[in-house]
């Protein structure tokens, strides 16, 4: 029982660290470079306005769906579906 | 097809065809000769009467409903629900507002509402809701124990939801103001019933059901204007995917705009008139004994001259508006003086990142971006009120669901404010720039009424130049429908949205503070034998004087909505964030350590706003404390500095004090448990 929620602390930790990290990357890294990514014009837009009004955005939606999805998995793997 | 769907689904789906047939039914009277004014009417007393009736149908006295609405909301609705909660009057009033204005500069507010979401999610909702108390002080106060915290925490939830209540409350007298006309103090009080009703009758559960109906109304009146002038504009009614053609157009217009030369000379003008202010200050006192003995000797030459009365009338006021004595002559001319600084520099392009004339304004202005965005993406993963919302969802599971919805439904908004505002600017730079004054539509002069828009013909040709126009960012989400000349049933339906969206903030906050006082402070830490029928009783009279409160401060006006509502996130985030997070993923984290890391990270994050953005306090008698702020951040930023000395102080002190035993066994039941844990 112990080592059963010991394995599942250690998977979720490292699929959350994993998410967080690539959310560090989109927020703090991409915006860094907005200037430089602004030279890039798609449909009418400067890529990196784009990515702060919109493409982030999405991005993040993702991320927690991926998540979600992921848990679930754990959950049902670990047998504490039934809460 | 109605079969498929669940009762609620249904409930609201009636509901949203009842509100669509209403906007049509305003708008055929309309046609037929309705004046604006019975149309504000309308739409005030028909949403605030639906609020009322979802408040008074769901009324309720069990503690476990009025606290977190019995724990029976779906993820789904929840989400919704969030997403009123959570979009304020900043985000439908003022955000498109400050992205018109600072074009991508603003953007930070989009990034960080949003990507504090992705935090919430993987690090706090699914821990607080298998943890399942009523507050956030509550879980603190289990995971560290003992009483000093939970009321370190009940201090920094009032404090940053009491900040943040009175923008909402404050955008509420803004609206009703313009709309029905009403006096702005008396506005925010009207305004302040609405919040009553339902916070006051049925807690969490009546607050919960009427989100989910205000997020209807707000969506739908965000989303109606920008689509019409998406079609006007471009044949294509979905601004999102359009308005990057719009922005090329925006970009050339300002190319243009920008250098011509009248322009120019407008700014240049405001340039002299900020020095000729600058000088006085500096000759101060004798600038305005001067000034004063200058007025004095006109009036009296205009007196013994045979010169219209009128004339000297004006003088005559002129003298007596004066300032004072030279404290407030000081202070007077040096606004008149920043203000006339900022009209007179270059305006930026929309969507350039990060402008600035050299490399080092570049690099302050891009540190200012990500400074902003941390504080906003932590401080949405702090705020006590949309904490809670996640201990209301029936399983751990859904709990997590909902943050999806939850961001789901607050992204429809987000990704709308960016095309809002440029669209808003496409329309003032080809249909008001370069007009005669005397031809100025009427929302100018209905709005520079209220004081939100300024103009001022400085170069005295008659014609309306860019640098001559001063819009309060809180205007352009309000004002749009009326400068792109839409019918005035839009403004209305805009104006219900807006107050969709401040009321359904101020409930929630409403709540949380009066959950943390009556729940946290008096049952918890005075009175655990207190009978809930007392507790509710207790809950319901904080809720009041907290109300009435918060209005009576709204009604001063304190600041623009988007800046003390940043100071609230920056508070939020330095109290919480540290604790909250190492408490969840730290076992060695101690009761001694947590307590310090709140503290600071507060009194830090206080100070350097507090320092950076005033330098006196008249009422305290103090003044000269102000300072250069540390590596040029603002002091909407203040959280920066905050979270970053939680963090450190938290780990410090633990590790140099003893293990709580306790905690292993806590952290055991919120990280995993199958049902047959506590």
């Amino acid at each position: 029982m112990i080592l059963k929620a010991e394995l599942h602390w250690r998977k979720t930790r490292r699929l959350t660290f994993t998410l967080i990290c690539l959310w560090l990357f989109i927020t703090f890294g991409l915006t860094w470079f907005a200037r430089g990514i602004n030279e890039v014009v798609i449909l009418g837009f400067p890529l990196g306005f784009y990515m702060a009004a919109q493409g982030a955005l999405v991005l993040y939606l993702l991320i927690i769906w991926w998540y979600n999805r992921q848990m679930k998995k754990l959950d049902a793997e670990f047998g504490v579906e039934n809460e | 097809m109605f079969a498929s769907l669940t009762r609620l689904q249904r409930y609201y789906l009636y509901y949203t065809g009842g509100f669509l047939s209403f906007i049509g039914a305003l708008a055929v009277l309309e046609q037929h000769g309705m004046p604006p004014r019975w149309i504000g009417y309308a739409f005030l007393c028909f949403t605030i009467s639906m609020y009322a009736l979802i408040g008074i149908a769901c009324r309720t006295s069990d503690v476990s409903e009025y606290y977190v609405a019995g724990r029976r909301v779906p993820a789904f609705f929840n989400g919704m629900a969030t997403g009123a909660d959570w979009m304020s009057a900043a985000s439908f009033i003022g955000l498109a507002g400050t992205l018109y204005l600072s074009g991508f500069q603003g953007l930070a507010y989009v990034i960080g509402w949003t990507g504090g979401f992705v935090l919430v999610a993987l690090l706090l909702a699914p821990y607080l809701r298998r943890f399942g108390q009523y507050t956030i002080p509550d879980f603190l106060g289990a995971r560290y124990g003992g009483n000093a915290i939970r009321l370190v925490a009940v201090a920094a939830a009032i404090l940053a939801s009491f900040v943040y209540v009175v923008a909402q409350i404050y955008g509420v007298g803004v609206i009703t103001s313009r709309f029905v006309s009403l006096q702005f103090e008396i506005g925010v009080f009207v305004g302040l019933a609405g919040i009553l009703v339902c916070s006051f009758l049925g807690g969490m559960r009546a607050v919960t059901w009427t989100q989910v109906a205000q997020y209807l109304i707000l969506i739908i009146a965000y989303v109606t204007p920008v689509a019409i002038l998406s079609y006007n504009v471009t044949g294509n009614p979905v601004p999102q995917l359009v308005y990057g053609q719009v922005l090329q157009q925006v970009t050339k217009l300002e190319n243009r705009l920008f250098q011509s030369p009248v322009e120019v000379e407008v700014r240049e003008l405001y340039r002299e008139r900020a020095d000729l202010y600058a000088q006085k200050i500096m000759q101060l006192p004798q600038s305005l004994n001067f000034e004063r003995e200058q007025l004095s000797t006109q009036i009296n030459q205009l007196k013994a001259s045979d010169a219209q009365m009128r004339d000297i009338v004006a003088l005559e006021r002129q003298y007596r508006d004066l300032p004072r004595d030279p404290e407030q002559a000081r202070v007077r001319w040096e606004n008149a003086m920043f203000s006339a600084v900022d009209r007179s520099k270059t305006p930026i392009h929309h969507a350039e990142a990060f402008p600035g004339e050299t490399v080092e304004e570049q690099n302050i202005m891009r540190v200012n971006f990500l400074a902003l965005i941390f504080c906003l993406t932590v401080g949405t993963a702090a705020l006590p009120h949309v904490l809670t919302r996640y201990y209301t969802t029936p399983t751990v599971r859904q709990a997590r669901e909902s943050v999806f919805w939850s961001l789901l439904f607050i992204l429809l908004l987000y990704i709308t404010a960016p095309a809002y505002a440029v669209f808003a600017k496409y329309e003032v730079l080809s249909h008001l720039a370069e007009i005669p004054i005397t031809k100025l539509p009427g929302w100018v002069a209905a709005w520079a009424k209220i004081g939100l828009v300024s103009i001022e013909d400085i170069n005295a040709d008659g014609i309306l130049q860019l640098a001559e126009l001063s819009l309060n960012p809180d205007v352009i989400v309000l004002a749009t429908p009326e400068i792109a000349g839409m019918p005035y049933v839009v403004s209305g339906l805009v104006a219900a949205g807006g107050l969709a969206a401040a009321l359904s903030t101020a409930d929630g906050l409403l709540l949380t503070i009066t959950s943390s006082l009556s729940h946290d402070v008096y049952y918890r830490i005075f009175r655990p034998d207190a009978s809930t029928q007392f507790r509710l009783v207790i809950s319901k009279s904080m809720l009041l004087v907290v109300a009435i409160l918060a209005a009576t401060v709204a009604a001063q006006k304190p600041g623009t909505i988007l800046s003390m509502v940043s100071w609230a996130f920056s508070i939020a985030g330095s109290a919480f964030f540290p604790a909250l997070v190492l408490g969840i993923f730290w076992e060695r984290a101690t009761r001694a350590g947590a307590l310090a890391g709140m503290v600071v990270g507060i009194l830090l994050s206080i100070y350097y706003i507090i320092r950076v953005e005033f330098d006196s306090i008249p009422i305290l008698g103090i003044s000269g404390f102000g300072m250069e702020p540390w590596f040029h951040i603002q002091s909407t930023s203040s959280g920066l500095f905050g979270v970053a000395a939680g963090f450190m102080t938290i780990i410090v002190v633990s590790l140099v004090t003893k293990q709580d035993p306790r905690a292993a066994s806590f952290l055991n039941t919120i990280r995993f448990r199958n049902g047959d844990g506590p």
